[in-house]
């Protein structure tokens, strides 16, 4: 098996792993380079539990090869805290219940924080939909709709 | 499996021209990779294609949109000129996923993925949509209609690989619409769709091309509906023969996805709706 | 020392309060372990082979290409697993559902497993392996199961002495019921048909399992049940159960369907083999079609009523799919389909049948669903043809205090009658309703269960509280664990910290099904604080030198009382674990308890969809859900549990279903062509929580996990024959069969 070294960079760090090249980055980030956030539920794209970001874009893991990370930028759950501090959807995940079982948890965080990004003040309509590709059999999302709904609200102040 | 990173389209031809394994081309992977994971193909060779120039842009001219390969589904509706010109492309290509998908999918390697139920091949079929073909040694152009030829099947021939999609330019009063069944809001395969494209004069359309997917082993255009609608403000019974052409071009299969009697009758309602809110968007009232 | 489980009505401090639960920062930043999350030096990749038909005699299996490829490192078939159980045949099923033992009863039983140095080496070992099958003829539908001239699933299921599919036969009820039709004004009599699914956990099964030459051997799992899954990994594996140490990961979801073991003993035989650890995670679609979906079933119901509204007589005919081994599937649904009711006259009668489906497993409040949507959609149709209000018909009907409930007890309080007349006075019943819109309503009983439960409170020489338990936190109970304890001790709630002990820990705790976690635990709980709490008065009189009896502990301090101790300041719980190396070492209380009469739990739910006329497409427009909890000792967490069964049941409701080939093969086995709610599917689900105490329970605490996904199937199929004018029944109600149903009604 004919192995590639990738050199990128994940949650702003300078990270090198070698996979072999038919290898998914999903697997490479939770087996090469030990962030074991980003979790497979679906392995095919219909789950979203496996959600980064690829040079800022929202994908699946579980849909891109190790390899294409070579060169670019990743963005895990593990890179939310910045400077040891929660992000606001973090808080506000713990704070409304958004979480009962947490396997979901760090696909919608990712996801949310990308919709956040783009759009500092989604409608109910907006976020439901923008996060239709992360499932959570847990909470009926209620709660996990009213955490965004907060944390936007949080992050327009500042 | 050979991973290469071509950085010309002809670099790109050349490489799956030579493979004596099973090649791929990779733009999004959104479909490959799901196919590689339930063991369906392993590949020898993927030729990735995203680092290729010509493939990475949206660009506008006086002949029309031209869309490289290699763009995302997100790209497209980020693109403002686009999504004003061609609503119902952008939309068609919107449903093809989740924002996950959207971030990697491309309009071009859902068509060559050659689903009969491709969101994004009505829309452009409507549109009179057209694929550069690009081989190791020549180009060619070809209607999108032309590139599928059964499900899974393209007439693409070994070693050639789409460029780009482009778009006729845009004539005034013009609108298109993309419109399919799923069974939830989101996340699912379309069980049957409709795309329309029309063009008015005065509030009477005057010419316009109504597809559908998922019913026919490829996308079929039904030209007896277009007709149907031709000369017409899409009154009641204009709208009633298009449904009933619609649903009597249909060809579909029962699976687990939808039966033969719903996708027949269903294509008759999306048709009807695609067909209302086209006309509104080329600047009709109802 | 004995407890009293009696409920003592009493004003609490925090209970009933919306704290943060413990593992919330864990599992938001990623840092939460899972069971694919562990990783040992030196692991092996393990895979299975599964069988591709849906039923055949296993002839041979050749492994010997496999086992010379480089990097295998263990091949099992049956062969490696001889069968150790004895005369338990609950034992042998699962070990044979295991791994196939001569033939393979549904398309995706195991037929082998190997163990490579990486996947890669695994999947293309799994190729290798030949095995020859010879097709046998299969049936996969319950009813076509029952017919004489079905093929036969298993030999040893007779019935009047003949090989069957039909496993058990079940009857409840009271009364006579042909005397209570001959009495009724108006009878209606309909038949309902409700399709296989799944508990659709976003984690699929995952273990790491190591055994050292010595018998001895850890696992790592995902689980409802560490300790049932010692029991029967080491039973069936043939090891010391003290020897095998089984630490449960965080769980990623479960439902009832991981309270089974499925790869376990095979990750278990692999590592013995290979004598290295070895991680087994199973992929998506082995989730579906190896692992325990709930039955599909098809029913008769009949009700008879007086014009009155009295209903005089009812029965229910239930036949319920087990898959290919026994189980009580059917008998649950008979003792549930009208346990809502006050019925002088009521049979029900539950049939288990064999089909060439995975074995059964439960899935929150199971068989309950199924036998409610036959039950609560026949009510409506009794209510109409009366002219009452479904709402009011149910109302006279209720269940109450001394009803001999159709499944035998008699009921305690409880709250079905209290859930409709909430229903009653509900905002969400005077909201207008549009064009094609429609409202239902329907009710929903689960029974809740207790079991061998204990808990071990340590208490650390700072004065913070660690209480350790054997039940898995599914949902938060962590946080109303932690909740209880602070409250029984009066001390802050971040004082106390919840973990879950791995085996080898605490004595033995039955599995985390039933609703039982915070019940269970809970009462487990408040014992081992009141425990602790004599400990602490002994240790603050040794400190004072006073009688015991003087002492009291109230507010998290122990105050001595009476005129002569009026100068003793009062002594913290911190001030005395500090001195507890010097009054008798560290301070600690347990529990064990087999907890019982966890308190039925009862639900009505209003739902409003609209139906597009032209398509069938449903969707739901306003949900609600009201349940009695007994006592809420967390709100935000049993709000959960409302809105998250109520998902379950609107996907089950309308989307989601097993869909099954005429070759016997599961053909949709991912999630995308087995649909669960998406969320822009749902809107808001808005919950009402009532509380009437369960006299079982100190706080009043009532299992409330599993009722909410019992009522959604009939409120919804209720609301679509007002939104669209027909009545379904199929389940689910998918837009082709709605679309359908309209076309018929119309023709």
């Amino acid at each position: 098996m004919t192995g590639v070294l990738v050199s990128t960079t994940i949650n702003g760090d300078a990270v090198q792993f070698a996979c072999p090249t038919d290898e998914t980055l999903l697997d490479s980030l939770r087996n090469r380079v030990g962030l074991t956030g980003a979790k497979e539920g679906c392995g095919t794209g219909d789950c979203g539990a496996c959600s980064v970001t690829l040079d800022g874009r929202l994908v699946c893991a579980c849909l891109v090869l190790g390899v294409e990370a070579n060169g670019r930028e990743i963005g895990t759950v593990e890179g939310l805290v910045e400077d040891g501090k929660l992000h606001p959807l973090q808080e506000k995940f713990i704070e409304h219940a958004a979480l009962q079982c947490g396997i979901c948890t760090p696909g919608f965080l990712v996801a949310a924080k990308t919709l956040l990004e783009k759009n500092p003040k989604p409608s109910e309509e907006q976020i439901r939909y923008a996060l239709a590709g992360n499932l959570c059999r847990c909470t009926g999302y209620d709660k996990i709709v009213r955490a965004v709904q907060a944390a936007a609200k949080e992050m327009r102040k500042k | 499996m050979r991973y290469e990173t071509p950085t010309t389209t002809k670099e790109a031809a050349t490489l799956l021209h030579k493979e004596k394994g099973q090649a791929h081309i990779l733009a999004g992977g959104t479909d490959l990779l799901v196919r590689m994971k339930m063991g369906m193909t392993e590949p020898t060779l993927v030729v990735d294609i995203k680092h290729i120039p010509a493939m990475q842009a949206i660009t506008k001219s006086a002949a029309g949109f031209k869309i490289g390969a290699t763009v995302c589904g997100a790209a497209m509706t980020e693109h403002a000129a686009l999504g004003k010109a061609w609503p119902g492309i952008v939309e068609a290509a919107n449903l093809i996923g989740s924002d996950q998908i959207q971030g990697r999918c491309t309009m071009v390697g859902n068509l060559c993925n050659g689903s009969p139920a491709a969101d994004s091949v009505p829309a452009m079929i409507a549109a009179g949509a057209k694929a550069i073909i690009v081989g190791k040694d020549k180009r060619r152009t070809v209607a999108v209609d032309k590139i599928v030829t059964g499900p899974g099947k393209t007439s693409l021939a070994k070693g050639e690989v789409i460029e780009a999609i482009t778009l006729p330019a845009r004539l005034p009063r013009s609108g298109d619409a993309y419109l399919r069944f799923t069974p939830r809001t989101e996340m699912d395969i379309a069980v049957v769709s409709a795309a329309v494209n029309l063009t008015l004069q005065r509030g009477v359309v005057k010419t316009a091309r109504v597809v559908l997917g998922a019913v026919a082993p490829t996308a079929v255009i039904v030209a007896k509906a277009a007709k149907a609608i031709i000369g017409t403000k899409l009154d009641d019974e204009a709208l009633e023969k298009l449904a009933a052409a619609c649903s009597a071009a249909c060809n579909p299969i029962d699976d687990k996805r939808g039966t033969i009697e719903y996708r027949t009758k269903v294509a008759g309602v999306l048709a009807k709706r695609a067909a209302k809110i086209a006309y509104q968007r080329a600047g009709g009232t109802l | 020392m004995g407890h009293d489980t009696n409920y003592q009505d009493r004003e609490f401090k925090i209970i009933g309060t919306r704290v943060k639960r413990p593992d919330g920062i864990d599992k938001v930043t990623g840092r939460a372990k899972y069971g694919a999350d562990a990783f040992a030096p030196g692991q092996l990749v393990g895979k299975v082979l599964r069988s591709p038909h849906a039923h055949a005699i296993i002839q041979k299996i050749d492994i010997s290409k496999a086992e010379k490829l480089a990097g295998v490192k263990a091949i099992i078939t049956s062969a490696d697993l001889p069968d150790l159980t004895g005369t338990n045949r609950g034992m042998t099923d699962i070990l044979e559902n295991c791994m196939a033992r001569g033939r393979a009863l549904y398309h995706g039983h195991a037929v082998a497993a190997v163990a490579a140095i990486d996947e890669q080496t695994a999947k293309q070992a799994l190729k290798l392996i030949k095995v020859t099958y010879k097709l046998l003829p299969h049936v996969t539908d319950v009813d076509e199961a029952m017919l004489p001239d079905a093929p036969i699933i298993q030999d040893f299921v007779l019935q009047d002495g003949k090989p069957s599919n039909i496993a058990g036969i079940s009857t409840f009820g009271h009364g006579d019921v042909d005397a209570g039709f001959a009495e009724a004004d108006v009878i209606v009599e309909k038949s309902y048909k409700t399709e296989q699914t799944h508990q659709g956990y976003i984690e699929p099964h995952a273990c790491l399992a190591n055994v050292s030459s010595d018998g001895s051997g850890e696992l790592w799992v995902t689980t409802q049940g560490h300790f049932s899954f010692r029991v029967v990994c080491s039973t069936l594996l043939g090891l010391d159960m003290a020897k095998l140490k089984v630490t449960s990961s965080e769980i990623g979801g479960g439902f009832g369907g991981k309270t089974h073991v499925w790869t376990e003993p095979l990750a278990l035989a692999l590592s013995r083999k290979a004598n290295r650890p070895v991680k087994l995670v199973m992929t998506r679609d082995e989730v579906f079609k190896a692992s325990g979906p709930t039955s599909s079933t098809s029913m008769d119901i009949k009700i008879g009523a007086k014009k009155d509204g009295t209903i005089t007589a009812a029965t229910a005919m239930l036949r319920y799919q087990d898959g290919a081994f026994p189980g009580i599937w059917g008998m649950l649904g008979a003792m549930t389909a009208y346990a809502c009711y006050d019925l002088k006259n009521v049979k029900t009668v539950g049939h288990d049948v064999l089909v060439n489906r995975p074995k059964v497993a439960a899935y929150r409040a199971p068989s309950a669903p199924m036998a409610a949507f036959g039950v609560e959609s026949t009510m409506d149709l009794v209510a109409n043809e009366i002219g009452m209000s479904p709402l009011d018909f149910r109302i006279k009907n209720a269940a109450k205090e001394g009803t001999q409930a159709s499944y035998g007890p008699v009921y305690g309080p409880i709250g079905i009658g209290p859930t409709l007349e909430a229903v009653k006075k509900h905002p969400h019943m005077r909201a207008k309703l549009k064009k094609n819109q429609g409202r239902g309503m329907a009710c929903g009983f689960w029974f809740n269960f207790g079991g061998q439960t204990c808990v071990d409170l340590n208490i650390g020489p700072d004065g913070t509280v660690s209480l350790t338990i054997g039940t898995i936190d599914v949902g938060g109970s962590r946080a109303s664990l932690s909740l209880i304890v602070a409250e029984e001790l009066g001390i802050p709630y971040d004082q106390v910290r919840t973990n879950i002990g791995d085996t080898a820990s605490l004595g033995h705790n039955d599995t985390t099904e039933g609703s039982r976690g915070t019940f269970s635990s809970g009462m487990a709980a408040i014992f081992a604080a009141r425990d602790a709490v004599g400990v602490l008065r002994a240790r603050a009189a040794k400190m004072w030198d006073i009688p015991v009896d003087d002492v009291v502990w109230a507010d998290g301090v122990a105050t001595a009382t009476g005129a002569k101790h009026s100068n003793l300041p009062p002594l913290t719980l911190a001030a005395i674990a500090a001195k507890a190396a010097s009054t008798g070492g560290p301070i600690a209380g347990h529990n064990e308890v087999v907890a019982d009469n966890a308190g039925v739990s009862f639900a009505s739910h209003i739902c409003d969809v609209e139906v597009d006329p032209e398509t069938g497409s449903t969707k739901i427009i306003r949900y609600t859900v009201i349940q009695d909890a007994g006592k809420a000792i967390h709100p935000d967490y049993v709000e959960g549990q409302f809105q998250g069964g109520a998902a379950q049941g609107i996907g089950w409701a309308l989307n989601e279903e097993y869909i099954y080939g005429a070759d016997g093969c599961l053909q949709n086995t991912g999630f995308l062509d087995y649909r669960i709610p998406v969320c822009s599917d749902l809107p808001f689900i808005d919950t009402q929580i009532l509380e009437i105490p369960n006299p079982n329970h100190p706080y009043g605490v009532r299992g409330v996990g599993e009722t909410s996904i019992v009522p959604p199937l009939a409120a919804i199929g209720n609301a679509v024959s007002h939104a669209a004018g027909v009545r379904m029944t199929h389940i689910p109600m998918s837009a082709p069969r709605i679309l359908k149903a309209i076309d018929d009604a119309k023709a």
